[in-house]
């Protein structure tokens, strides 16, 4: 069958973006942040920390680190899961030795089954950002607003209580949405969202409920895309992420602060050889003058504080 | 639709055999070893494509935000990156355009039309292809195509590469039948060869799947360091073949990709160092296919093809 001729319309050629999520905007032309204490460079640690089910769904799609040999997949199942027991506990110590208050970024699930790791996670000084509930629930434009609603406020309240942290920030499992993931993120008090890969500074996104923070998160140099997308070995993961730390302190001198995100799971760095190559791309970065590392709810405010784009 | 739109073949077709070692010589302007050209994707990704029956554009559901959102990274950042990195090796781009850009983000073509880069068609977005299209329907995206880029930049269209490198068996007929010079969508030679078309002169333009970043860090999945060494390498090797023939080299790039931060560096210093070398032209597709003509090399090609194909060399 021949195409229909529909399929040469296109409705939204026009100035700017094709959805009226945000404007285009050009890293290089905007007027220079700067961190708190003249810092340039904010440094953005989230650990996802997540809770595959044994029966997750594999319609409409599979969220990244799925469970992937047949069911029943004890391979998968409890890999993942190592990284709640003692994976994420090798991560905190090393951020604790560090000195570092980072973000985690935890499925709302992991509050009921595993109280330990909230504890841990606020103890140390971190704050907690939603992931949604669990692996197997992701976000897609299949969902009737109610339910995705009840999602996001289920995984929201769950947080909440256990922390005791009013956690307003928000990573999709898989960083998948579906057409009015924002509107009900901002609804349910969610001030800022890491899903969105194409920026390395926040950014104003509009929601039907008021606006939404969207921060910086790398996705080629997250440790599991790199691991367990690429393939590639421990060293080269250090190695891009110090290229690309050092090319955003770089710019910093002449298009003013900057994010260097770092994405981390606690079932991959937190594995007993992985560690230490965490330990070296941290004193990589930290070694440098100006780089301020904070939760990313610290560096939103910051932002927010100095932004001129205020509508 | 036309006939033999879904017929099976076992050979495209398009092209007469021609082996590397005996070649008429390919001479380029001032007496240069390598032309390089370097072919930057820039390109819009659509937020909610329609579906084409062959060829679903997003793996996941319309919105797919992360995909969508890092292609969107090649225009707030990465072609700035990109940019700066080939104006300080020297060179201008040629940049395969998805030419609704032109309407969405003008800023970036007028920053790449004040470095007289080059702009030639890389479809409407990279979210439609011209699978299961009629060739009226197809005709129409060649004209969309060519007023767009006249209207926005005063460029008549020489180059294409289709969106997606979706084609059908007739879309180098029509190509050339509206006036394009070259394609972009075979990568058989390391020379541009002649396209065998109904009218016109059409020449295959080296580009490469190998040196293009999009199979190098989406396919392969290759370190940036490793790209960098790759680049060097290939260019080394048609520098040295280019002292007997004149060779051509492109590098396809996605801004998305080559221009995050953790990769620019070593991309700009493999261009620092081709641009390092006597006898390397810096040139541009359009500019390549001219001298293809002026130097008398395509109709020395189409000879030798005849001469071999009479002289007992079977396809």
């Amino acid at each position: 069958m021949p195409m229909p001729d529909d399929y040469l319309k296109y409705p939204a050629r026009h100035y700017g973006m094709d959805h009226d999520r945000y404007e285009w905007s050009d890293l290089f032309k905007r007027e220079p942040i700067v961190w708190p204490n003249g810092a340039k460079i904010a440094l953005s640690i989230v650990t996802h920390v997540q809770h595959f089910p044994l029966d997750m769904p594999s319609k409409p799609f599979k969220a990244p680190g799925a469970l992937s040999m047949p069911y029943p997949d004890f391979r998968y199942y409890t890999n993942r899961d190592y990284g709640n027991r003692v994976g994420i506990f090798r991560v905190l110590r090393l951020l604790s030795e560090k000195g570092l208050r980072t973000s985690f970024a935890i499925n709302g699930i992991i509050a009921q089954r595993y109280p330990a790791v909230l504890k841990a996670v606020v103890a140390g000084g971190h704050e907690v950002i939603a992931h949604g509930l669990d692996m197997g629930k992701v976000h897609h434009s299949g969902l009737e607003p109610e339910a995705e609603d009840q999602i996001v406020s289920e995984a929201l309240a769950l947080l909440r209580k256990e922390s005791g942290q009013s956690v307003e920030g928000w990573l999709s499992p898989g960083r998948a949405q579906g057409f009015n993931t924002p509107d009900i993120l901002a609804q349910n008090g969610v001030r800022f969202c890491l899903d969105w890969a194409n920026d390395d500074l926040p950014y104003r996104m509009s929601t039907a409920n008021g606006e939404l923070l969207a921060m910086p998160m790398a996705y080629e140099t997250d440790d599991r895309v790199v691991a367990d997308e690429y393939f590639q070995s421990e060293a080269d993961w250090v190695q891009q992420v110090k290229d690309r730390f050092d090319v955003l302190y770089r710019e910093t001198a002449d298009y003013g602060g900057r994010v260097m995100s770092l994405p981390l799971h606690s079932w991959v760095s937190g594995m007993p050889y992985r560690v230490e190559y965490l330990r070296e791309a941290l004193d990589y970065m930290l070694s440098h003058d100006g780089v301020w590392a904070a939760p990313v709810g610290e560096i939103a405010a910051a932002f927010v504080g100095q932004d001129s784009s205020a509508a | 639709m036309a006939d033999g739109a879904t017929q099976m073949k076992s050979d495209l077709g398009l092209y007469d055999y021609l082996p590397w070692p005996g070649r008429p010589k390919i001479t380029w302007p001032g007496g240069k070893r390598i032309a390089v050209w370097i072919a930057p994707n820039i390109e819009f990704y659509e937020y909610n494509p329609p579906n084409n029956p062959t060829r679903t554009p997003w793996a996941r559901p319309n919105p797919d935000v992360l995909q969508y959102s890092h292609r969107d990274y090649g225009n707030r950042a990465g072609w700035q990156r990109m940019m700066a990195a080939m104006d300080r090796a020297g060179f201008r781009g040629s940049v395969s355009l998805n030419v609704a850009l032109c309407d969405h983000h003008p800023e970036i073509i007028r920053a790449c039309a004040d470095r007289d880069w080059e702009f030639f068609s890389h479809g409407i977005y990279n979210t439609r292809y011209v699978y299961n299209m009629t060739m009226e329907q197809e005709r129409e995206i060649i004209r969309d195509a060519f007023d767009t880029v006249r209207k926005h930049t005063g460029q008549t269209l020489a180059g294409w590469l289709s969106p997606a490198l979706s084609n059908n068996f007739w879309t180098m007929d029509l190509l050339a039948e509206a006036g394009i010079q070259y394609t972009c969508d075979m990568f058989h030679d390391d020379q541009p060869m002649p396209v065998k078309v109904k009218s016109g002169r059409l020449i295959s333009m080296p580009y490469s799947l190998e040196m293009n970043d999009v199979i190098v860090y989406n396919t392969q999945k290759v370190t940036p360091r490793h790209y960098g060494e790759i680049i060097k390498r290939q260019f080394d090797q048609l520098y040295k073949e280019g002292n007997e023939s004149g060779t051509v080299m492109c590098i396809p790039l996605h801004p998305y990709l080559v221009g995050q931060p953790h990769r620019i560096d070593a991309f700009a210093e493999a261009i620092d160092y081709i641009a390092g070398h006597e006898g390397v032209w810096q040139t541009t597709g359009r500019e390549i296919a001219a001298a293809y003509h002026a130097s008398g090399a395509y109709d020395a090609m189409t000879a030798a093809m005849e001469y071999h194909k009479a002289n007992g060399g079977q396809i």
